[in-house]
């Protein structure tokens, strides 16, 4: 009997806003650079917590500052994510992105720094640190269905291999899952170039076609035309891509559209870190190709479980979204097992088929619900990284 | 099955994809497409690292190259039947 994942079980945790997510996080988050110190410190003394350093959040505006604002708050609102303590230098920016994450229902409280200093602030959100993890440890997990997960993909240190084995893996599995409820998100903008024109044949109406190549579009006129060298400074295909047999764009991106699948369409295109609101179902988001700026962006959108074809190996992680790693190269499995979470090098060899692998990935997927490790996650992979479209002011 | 040596995506590929490692000259390699499971055979003519691609026909400098049946750029140098096609002789149409 083919799967059935509207009655397929996982055991996780049902948030208050009715989202299912498959980790229990207590989050320090910091709204600005200036902030991470407290934030690391506050994580120290909490233990079963984890400050999200990051880079930016001082001085952004416009566009800009929307998606910093959209990012941190949808960090917060992940369903992997019990509860959120966030502090930043002064108290007006902190309270937006609380009040965000508040909509979800989950406790979340804010702290500022300006005219109390670190000692003061850190010591305020420890003590609210430690009541969020004396509560999010004693929350039950239940009985939640396959079909309610949202499952987002992005490969990485691509080669020839994640085209013909890993990558159809991904699209298998969508092509199995998407029919039946589940919300997926591919994205990689620069890396669609080549096959821009199968991936918008693939959206689910014209309209959805004409916002997908608006997007390539935009990227390819104002980033790509006023900043290019005559090939990308060999950036893309990447260096590792090059080692591992990729040649030109056009063939990086016609693998990587592989992990669409054969038959899901996507219903509409996503801005960085922008929610889905039109149901279940594939959706397209404008990011970057770098992998942890396109994982942080994904799992800001909500998304609870990711699945990461490799070919030369990359090694992501996030630190709220668990990253399954695959690989069909069997090279990359033997000298770089400890990040590998499924192999299905045996594509390659014909001894497994496509279906067969998807089936696989759908079992990981469920075992990594159930509560496994990734691989990133036991190896400590936290990779939090913003997006920023320009410099600030 | 016997593991083949070469996977090509689609019937309409000029080059295939090395899946083994260490292959050597002169190797006579089982070749599959995956599209429809036909299998042939192809003489390796260099060393080709695995993940790297094979010329399944003579390729010259200006001819197209096809993968997935699709367009993936342009031999800037020749490449014969059984030849290494990478960076030193395929770049991109795009920049």
């Amino acid at each position: 009997m083919a799967f059935d994942a509207k009655t397929t079980m996982v055991n996780a945790w049902r948030r208050e806003n009715g989202r299912v997510g498959v980790r229990n996080h207590v989050i320090i988050l910091p709204v600005d650079d200036i902030s991470n110190a407290a934030c690391e410190a506050v994580a120290n003394n909490v233990k079963g917590t984890m400050a999200l350093s990051h880079s930016y959040g001082r001085l952004q505006f416009g566009e800009d500052l929307d998606l910093h604002f959209r990012t941190m708050i949808g960090t917060g609102a992940n369903p992997n994510v019990a509860a959120c303590v966030v502090i930043g230098i002064e108290p007006e920016w902190t309270r937006v992105i609380v009040d965000g994450i508040a909509k979800t229902g989950k406790p979340v409280s804010g702290f500022s720094i300006e005219q109390k200093g670190d000692f003061e602030t850190i010591r305020a959100a420890s003590w609210k640190a430690k009541e969020f993890v004396h509560w999010a440890t004693e929350l039950q997990k239940e009985p939640c269905p396959v079909s309610e997960l949202w499952v987002s993909t992005k490969c990485g240190e691509s080669d020839t291999t994640t085209g013909l084995g890993s990558c159809p893996t991904v699209g298998n599995m969508y092509d199995k899952l998407i029919p039946q409820g589940i919300y997926g998100c591919f994205g990689e903008t620069t890396e669609i170039t080549g096959a821009e024109h199968l991936c918008k044949a693939r959206a689910a109406t014209p309209a959805v076609g004409e916002k997908f190549m608006k997007v390539f579009q935009a990227y390819q006129d104002e980033v790509i035309e006023p900043y290019k060298t005559s090939d990308l400074s060999d950036s893309q295909p990447t260096k590792g891509n090059i080692l591992g047999g990729l040649t030109t764009i056009e063939e990086k991106a016609l693998g990587n559209l592989e992990k669409i699948g054969r038959t899901s369409t996507y219903i509409d295109v996503l801005d960085p870190a922008e929610t889905p609101a039109k149901g279940p179902g594939l959706y397209y988001m404008d990011t970057s190709s770098a992998a942890a700026e396109c994982l942080t962006l994904m799992a800001a959108a909500g998304y609870v479980i990711h699945t990461f074809p490799t070919g030369q190996g990359n090694v992501i992680g996030n630190p709220i979204l668990p990253v399954i790693k695959l690989s069909a190269n069997p090279r990359t499995v033997r000298t770089m097992g400890e990040h590998v979470d499924l192999d299905v090098s045996g594509i390659l060899r014909r001894e497994m088929t496509i279906d067969q692998a998807g089936d696989a990935l759908i079992e990981m997927i469920m075992r990594t619900a159930n509560g496994r490790h990734t691989a990133a996650e036991a190896l400590g992979h936290r990779e939090f990284v913003m997006t920023k479209l320009y410099r600030s002011a | 099955m016997t593991i083949p040596h070469l996977l090509v995506h689609d019937r309409r590929d000029n080059v295939g994809v090395v899946v083994v490692e260490g292959l050597t000259a002169g190797t006579e390699m089982l070749g599959v497409v995956t599209e429809d499971n036909s299998d042939f055979r192809l003489k390796a003519i260099a060393d080709i690292p695995i993940g790297h691609k094979v010329a399944l026909t003579d390729l010259k400098a200006g001819d197209t190259v096809i993968k997935y049946g699709e367009d993936i750029g342009r031999m800037v140098g020749d490449a014969p039947k059984g030849g290494h096609v990478h960076v030193h002789n395929l770049k991109t149409k795009r920049w």
